[in-house]
């Protein structure tokens, strides 16, 4: 794409964003309920939230550099990258936010027969399938290759057994995709599946788990003789892992992925201080947020290096590793910066002043950053082996 | 613009490490030390630089430079570090031809040719502390002062020294045979070749003066922290492949030592603070070629890729050592020449905590 028609992208894009997202639209997420993440039970916020979403979806812009056969974008890396841009200069919210989006779809997309993309993407496009992710479960968390669920092949149909833990809106979902044994005597990686189910078969229940942040997104799934249709199998039967490995690097990218925040500096002048000098009160504080925030740059600017790179034609493989272990740290760090920043004020936990514990309970959920989608530990033995090979013992 | 390198600047990458690689392994560093040589590099490996095109790298193809701007010379930059390749190039084909240009000063093209050398004489005591020389000149330029720190001192044929001038901050140039001059080797952790300067009364050009001279020296030291922010990446790069390298074929307890997971989260950990110090470095370069960048914005990017730089080199250059257990302490082993000329480096110009600070008050707190 020359740059001519790459600059009318961007004049289109912003006039069309200019049109259409609505005002309320163009303010910062400010806690989970501004979020929207679609699904057949999802209670818009406001009728702008749910035009903002549908504006958005109708031309694909959700998913913007999905196949426009599947209800896609169909944009370049290019564009898409133009639409963000475009996006954050008027502050746009996205209009959707979804494991369908960041983890199912790329796998659908690449593994999927036509007949599985052609019911599932749209309806991920369109928000109005939500999807949880079925993987860990109490016996298998880092060794997630020892999984024990067990899917039995009934002649036209499986039949499922099993239970998972720590599946993230379990209880808000309407499809789960899950990895399942199907092959009990196969080696261990070679044996698992991938498979698509309905939430509301018969025999699947779940059990809402709550978080030292106070919060409860995630729940122990139970799987009791669930009946699945051989068709909901996504690739090969026994060659799941290799999807599952697949959609992790998608997932780690993702969760990795804390994009330049915003600068505490305006916090930190209101809370420690300023002296006379115009700097803060607090030297050693401040030496800190200084670090603090050229590691933060130096980050971002690694995100957008590894973008430039895979459009330039190279693969992200266990990059994505790094990227999800030195990005969720670095999020850990700035919550514990913002508590000392905050001092004691930080740790209210209920009443008005603290917005219910807000700046806690986000320091705390920031904590499940280097667990979730594999632990800082494994994303280390990832880079270690597969970047830097070194031998196993 | 993309955070990824151009055709050409790959190409120049790549013969810069094939030239690097071959003329100038960690062996000559060594036989310089070795021999006490007092010029610091081989005239030889200069030449064969300028020929290159290395001097010129700053200058566009019009000036009769090679134009590859910032990015280039951080490339250059960078892979000399890998083998610890000693030369004036960032005294003066970086530092000493950004205040040349930036002063218009006639000296440029013998500079950026390489025939004559310059650096830069801004140093008085162990730290860096730019603005406030107490070096003095009266109002007909004579000079007189110490200076310290001062990279290819010994070399030189021309000195750009900053002095508190009635009426304000100077930028002077003085000439190696000017009278009252004297240079004297100082023998440094890093084996290159740095001096002290002194000036008695010395004669010297007035290059500029008052808060212009302070903007063109303070643009000269953004961009000069920016390539030896790419300096620290290539020699700690070196030193963590070295390291790793040895993972893999030492071992203890019947077993290589690579296979014990302390080393390798280590490791591994060294690799994302290399990797994400990489992106800062090359974002760095770009904005100093950039012409939509301000000083101040510069500044910013050149303070956060030094401080950033020194930090990993620290780690990197440290855990060097510790994973290759006693035979890193000995002399003979590389390794130990890696660490030396990291904090000769971090230090050049100001080091960490010189830069946080900077990078802190350019951000309003
Ligand atoms: C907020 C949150 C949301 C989540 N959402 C989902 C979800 O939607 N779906 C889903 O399937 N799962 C989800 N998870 C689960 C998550 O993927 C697992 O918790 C994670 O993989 C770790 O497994 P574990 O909890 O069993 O810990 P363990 O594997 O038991 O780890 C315990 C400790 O041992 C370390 N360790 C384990 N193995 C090694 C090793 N080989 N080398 C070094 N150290 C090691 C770990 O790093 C960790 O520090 C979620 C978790 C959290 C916290």
């Amino acid at each position: 794409m020359s740059d001519n028609q790459l600059e009318q992208f961007r004049a289109e894009t912003k006039q069309w964003l200019e049109a259409n997202c609505p005002e309320s639209m163009r303010r910062p997420i400010q806690e989970e309920d501004d979020v929207c993440w679609g699904g057949r039970n999802f209670k818009f916020q406001s009728d702008d939230q749910k035009a903002w979403l549908d504006r958005m979806a109708e031309r694909g812009w959700t998913t913007p550099t999905w196949p426009k056969e599947y209800g896609g974008g169909g944009l370049s890396r290019e564009e898409a990258k133009v639409l963000k841009e475009e996006m954050k200069n008027i502050g746009a919210r996205p209009p959707l936010t979804s494991f369908g989006i960041s983890m199912l779809g790329p796998a659908l997309l690449k593994f999927g027969t036509h007949e599985q993309k052609q019911e599932h993407i749209p309806k991920i496009v369109r928000g109005e399938i939500r999807w949880c992710q079925g993987y860990s479960e109490p016996n298998a968390g880092s060794d997630l290759a020892s999984l024990g669920t067990k899917a039995e092949d009934k002649g036209d149909h499986f039949l499922i057994n099993g239970q998972k833990i720590w599946t993230s809106y379990a209880d808000k979902a309407d499809w789960i995709f899950c990895l399942v044994r199907t092959g009990p005597k196969e080696p261990k990686h070679t044996g698992i599946s991938f498979i698509l189910f309905d939430m509301e078969s018969k025999g699947v229940s779940t059990k809402p788990i709550k978080l030292i942040s106070g919060y409860s997104p995630f729940c122990e799934t139970f799987f009791d003789d669930v009946e699945v249709p051989k068709a909901n199998l996504l690739g090969e039967l026994n060659k799941g892992w290799t999807i599952a490995k697949y959609l992790l690097t998608h997932e780690r990218a993702m969760i990795g992925d804390m994009g330049l925040p915003a600068p505490l500096t305006p916090m930190a002048r209101e809370c420690v201080g300023v002296d006379s000098n115009n700097q803060l009160q607090d030297k050693a504080l401040r030496a800190d947020l200084a670090a603090h925030e050229i590691d933060g740059l130096a980050f971002a600017l690694t995100m957008e290096r590894a973008g430039d790179e895979a459009k330039a034609g190279a693969s992200l493989g266990a990059f994505s590793s790094m990227l999800k272990y030195y990005g969720t740290e670095l999020n850990k760090s700035r919550h514990e910066l913002i508590l000392k920043l905050k001092g004691s004020d930080a740790l209210e936990w209920e009443g008005q002043a603290s917005q219910n514990g807000k700046i806690a309970k986000q320091w705390l959920r920031t904590k499940a950053n280097s667990i979730e989608g594999g632990t800082s530990e494994v994303m280390l033995n990832i880079v270690s082996k597969r970047i830097l090979e070194l031998p196993d013992a | 613009m993309a955070l990824v390198l151009t055709e050409e600047q790959t190409l120049l990458k790549d013969s810069a490490s094939g030239f690097f690689a071959e003329r100038s392994p960690i062996s000559s560093l060594r036989d310089l030390r070795d021999s006490y040589d007092s010029q610091g590099y081989k005239s030889d490996l200069w030449q064969e630089m300028a020929e290159m095109g290395f001097t010129s790298l700053l200058l566009s193809e019009d000036e009769g430079g090679t134009g590859f701007g910032f990015v280039g010379a951080g490339i250059v930059a960078e892979e000399m570090a890998k083998t610890l390749a000693p030369s004036p190039f960032i005294a003066s084909s970086i530092v000493a031809t950004s205040l040349l240009k930036a002063t218009k000063n006639a000296h440029l093209s013998d500079v950026a040719s390489g025939q004559k050398i310059a650096t830069l004489a801004v140093d008085e005591t162990g730290h860096h502390s730019p603005y406030t020389p107490k070096t003095t000149s009266d109002s007909d330029g004579k000079v007189s002062g110490n200076k310290t720190f001062v990279p290819e001192g010994k070399a030189a044929d021309f000195v750009i020294v900053t002095a508190d001038r009635p009426g304000g901050f100077a930028l002077y140039l003085v000439e190696k045979d000017a009278t009252g001059f004297s240079a004297e080797q100082t023998i440094m952790a890093d084996s290159r070749g740095w001096a002290k300067l002194s000036f008695d009364n010395t004669p010297a050009t007035l290059l500029a003066s008052g808060d212009a001279a302070k903007a063109i020296l303070a643009n000269a030291l953004s961009k000069a922290n920016i390539i030896l922010s790419a300096e620290l990446l290539g020699l700690s790069q070196a030193a963590f492949d070295m390291t790793v390298n040895y993972l893999k074929e030492r071992k203890q307890f019947g077993q290589i030592i690579g296979t014990f997971q302390s080393l390798q989260h280590r490791a591994a950990h060294m690799f994302s603070e290399i990797e994400t110090t990489r992106s800062i470095v090359l974002a760095a370069l770009q904005a100093a070629d950039s012409k939509d960048v301000d000083d101040q914005r510069l500044a910013i990017m050149a303070s956060a890729a030094k401080a950033r730089a020194s930090k990993m080199a620290e780690l990197v250059s440290n855990e060097a050592i510790q994973m290759h257990g006693g035979i890193g302490m000995t002399d003979e082993y590389d390794i130990g020449f890696f660490i030396k000329r990291a904090r000769a480096v971090q230090n050049l110009y100001g080091g960490y905590h010189y830069h946080l600070d900077r990078f802190a008050s350019l951000n309003g707190y």
